[in-house]
């Protein structure tokens, strides 16, 4: 069967090569090449350098741009999860049975052909860090996928990615269910935590399996990290303390608070994906700041930037946008596409793959007819995989 | 007593010093909106009114002015936000679904830390709306976002002491649901002109009465007359292209002055919108979906619109979106391809004259009050900034001011004071 369909693949690979001409190209692992050009060759790239040095081989087909980027990685969304029409059919990223499901797989629920996943990649965006979502005090696995995958297994880079947890109010059951208060969900998730450990110690060949502390197992034994969603300073600062009494590693999500605890943020040594810039400012969120990624930055802490979760109108936010505000607010242009390429990459492990554009490396780029930041610029092309899948302007 | 008789005097002197010395603001690039841009030019401010603005050498600056270099900043009419819903304002409930008689203006909470908010995105007049959970849920209120402490404060009125406000009225599923609501849509537009008849026939009686026999007062009745009156306009939200073009057929059948509010499939009609001479109020949202009726919202509505000659006008729907991303609405607009001129004119004078305040504000000219936004850049820039907002010659937000910057960017102690974010929009309409 993989034989097979490999030799079917091989055909539309061998015609996916393509010189990219960019005004200005963003390498991302070094400073910007004026008219620079990029090589695409079966999928990955070749290679990289100003128009005057780099030959167009004979059969390659061109694209041009004012401005080439490598392709856009948002750090967290639910996209491919909550869909577009939200209604009750297209919604996978939470289920709210029980509060404890680490062991729901993000392959499982994820759809490639969501309208929103396509409408992303249209603007740019060519991975995604994306799954099951915040609201519930365990709610399961997150993957990466790349926003051109049609099929099954398609694209994924990562199929299991962190595990999503939710400290705060939004870790609270419905009323009159547990856990009901911050205290509760964080001894309900010790807990698990200490069956998982009692779980990875037990070396009994013919032990049960127990899915759900197969995968807290992962996050024991430091394979997999935890990704707590806290906006609150005191959660924030409960999510350190619990990774550090379990060993364990987290992503700090959200964080609307975190500019009170840049100290003890950067003393953990944990990396930040914060909340999209232009995040409501309402419940747990009422304090965050567009000046947030800028502060970060400052102070050295790791961060990406992400679409984040919407439960309503736009039901998804676009990660692009939310580096531009972040831009304007202290953070500058450069860092902010830094922040959408290879911080992005670093953060979710995936930079030997994406991120920048270098020989080796998969052929995913964004093309845009001025600053990529611009709220009146637009995405005039998008490469994933060496295939262009999109030549609108958006 | 003793207390008060200490503070009057001083709080009307310190009226006096904003108001009495002419302000000039020079060396701006303006953007009048009722002309071409200016690339240096000068506005001077007198009594809260603007008494010139144009090129700088061509403006006489009084002697005894005040004068504010502004040189490379760019000076904008104050923003005209035409649905809003600051302030945690409500309006009719459960009880019915058509409610005239509900005001906005007795549910403001002029505290809400939301009108600095606005302010800090260059905002200036607001229509304050109820939500759209009803298919009639009140009487809005249009208000200037002067620096006050009760409502009365913010009232916009007219010569005669009338107060400025439209009417709020919905179609499509948000207001749809069990009795006393609709569940169609047919049922809907049925109870609406079922209301309207009535209030017709209300106001001919009343006129027909003699004057000792008049009818008794029926409050939800005289909202309606109002609206047959032309004294408010009725601020339609809709969505989908049927329900647009039943909005327009019911104001067709009573006549009354209308703004089409969301108008999310505007794009499919847009030349019928245009043949009814109605103008329409769009939001731009990052992205289509979270709602069936906002499944096909694009970012070209505002070009599609404005090329079949319809009045384009923008609004924030905030908590939809947020106050102090406004600009951001037109310059969405115009990625989309609506001509730059066209979007700025939507985020001003267009609201302005949905609002029937294009008189007194929506552009930079002599005689209008004096609403300015001074801009680090241009307006359609993600790298701008709102530096400072004036109304009517009083500077109600400066960025220079931690505890206004506070308010525009956000951090510890920016939440405190928000009403609870109201997103007009219920979810459970769908």
């Amino acid at each position: 069967m993989i034989r097979y369909t490999l030799a079917m693949l091989a055909p539309l690979a061998a015609l996916a090569q393509l010189a990219v001409r960019g005004d200005l190209v963003h390498t991302m692992a070094g400073p910007p090449i004026r008219n620079g050009v990029v090589l695409i060759r079966d999928g990955k790239i070749e290679r990289v350098g100003p128009a005057a040095q780099v030959a167009l081989p004979t059969g390659y087909s061109t694209l041009n741009a004012a401005v080439v980027t490598p392709g856009l990685i948002d750090a967290h969304t639910v996209a491919g999860f909550t869909g577009y029409l939200n209604q009750p059919h297209d919604q996978e990223q939470l289920d709210r049975t029980t509060a404890i499901q680490p062991e729901l797989r993000a392959v499982d629920g994820y759809n490639p052909r969501e309208h929103l996943v396509e409408f992303l990649r249209d603007l740019g965006m060519t991975t995604l860090h994306t799954g099951h979502g915040p609201g519930a005090l365990i709610s399961g696995q997150t993957m990466i996928v790349k926003t051109a995958a049609r099929g099954t297994g398609q694209g994924v880079l990562v199929p299991e990615a962190m595990i999503a947890v939710t400290l705060g109010d939004g870790a609270k059951a419905e009323p009159g269910k547990s856990p009901g208060t911050r205290a509760k969900a964080v001894a309900l998730l010790r807990a698990e935590l200490v069956k998982a450990q009692e779980y990875v110690r037990d070396t009994r060949k013919d032990k049960e399996r127990n899915l759900r502390l197969e995968a807290l197992g992962r996050v024991i034994a430091r394979e997999k990290p935890l990704l707590v969603t806290a906006h609150r300073a005191h959660d924030i600062i409960t999510a350190i303390r619990i990774a550090r009494e379990f060993n364990i590693r987290i992503v700090l999500d959200g964080a609307a608070e975190v500019h009170q605890v840049l100290d003890a943020v950067k003393a953990s040594g944990f990396p930040v994906i914060v909340h999209p810039t232009m995040q409501r400012t309402s419940g747990e969120a009422e304090n965050l700041s567009r000046e947030t990624a800028a502060m970060l930055a400052k102070v050295g802490i790791p961060f990406a930037m992400q679409s984040g979760f919407e439960s309503y109108v736009p039901k998804t936010r676009v990660v692009l946008f939310e580096a531009g505000v972040a831009a304007a607010n202290g953070l500058g242009s450069e860092p902010a596409l830094r922040a959408l390429t290879i911080g992005a990459a670093r953060m979710l492990g995936i930079d030997a793959r994406v991120g920048t554009l270098e020989p080796g490396k998969d052929a995913d780029l964004a093309l845009f007819d001025g600053d990529p930041l611009e709220y009146t610029s637009h995405v005039t092309g998008v490469v994933i995989d060496g295939e262009v899948v999109s030549r609108r302007s958006m | 007593m003793l207390m008060w008789k200490f503070v009057l005097p001083l709080l009307a002197a310190a009226g006096c010093l904003a108001q009495d010395r002419p302000i000039a603001f020079t060396g701006a690039r303006l953007i009048p909106v009722s002309g071409p841009e200016i690339a240096n030019g000068t506005v001077v401010v007198e009594g809260g009114k603007i008494t010139a603005a144009g090129a700088t050498p061509a403006v006489r600056i009084p002697a005894n002015a005040e004068r504010r270099d502004v040189s490379g900043k760019v000076i904008l009419p104050g923003l005209v936000d035409t649905h809003s819903h600051i302030g945690g304002v409500d309006g009719g409930d459960s009880s019915a679904s058509i409610h005239p008689d509900a005001r906005a203006l007795d549910s403001i909470n002029v505290r809400d830390t939301r009108f600095k908010k606005a302010l800090s995105g260059g905002i200036t007049t607001v229509n304050i709306m109820p939500g759209s959970g009803l298919l009639n849920s009140g009487q809005t209120l249009y208000v200037k976002l002067r620096d006050g402490k009760v409502i009365d404060d913010l009232m916009i009125r007219d010569a005669s002491g009338n107060i400025a406000g439209g009417m709020k009225m919905a179609n499509g599923t948000n207001p749809r649901g069990a009795p006393p609501r609709p569940g169609t849509r047919a049922k809907a537009a049925a109870l609406v002109r079922e209301q309207l008849i009535k209030a017709r026939e209300y106001k001919d009686k009343a006129a027909r009465a003699e004057a000792d026999k008049k009818p008794p007062r029926d409050l939800r009745m005289e909202g309606l007359v109002d609206v047959l009156d032309g004294k408010r306009t009725v601020h339609f939200h809709t969505h989908r292209h049927d329900d647009i073009l039943t909005a327009l057929r019911i104001q067709k059948e009573f006549g009354f002055k209308m703004v089409l509010q969301h108008v999310s499939d505007g794009w499919a009609v847009a030349s019928e919108i245009a043949a009814a001479k109605v103008p329409c109020s769009i939001i731009l949202l990052d992205s289509p979906g979270g709602k069936i009726e906002a499944k096909d919202v694009q970012w070209a509505t505002g070009a599609v619109l404005d090329r079949a000659g319809v009045l384009v006008g923008f609004h924030t729907d905030d908590g939809v979106t947020d106050s102090r991303l406004f600009l951001r609405s037109a310059a969405l607009a115009v990625r989309a391809g609506m001509p730059r001129e066209r979007a700025i004119h939507g985020l001003t004078m267009a609201g302005a004259i949905m609002l029937e305040l294009d008189r007194r504000v929506g552009s930079l000219e002599p005689g209008k009050d004096a609403d300015l936004v001074i801009l680090s850049g241009d307006p359609l820039s993600v790298y701008t900034h709102v530096l400072e907002t004036w109304v009517e010659g009083k500077k109600v937000f400066d960025r220079a001011d931690p505890k206004d910057k506070l308010h525009q960017t956000g951090g510890w102690g920016a939440g405190s004071g928000d009403s609870a974010v109201h997103v007009d929009e219920d979810s459970e309409g769908q």
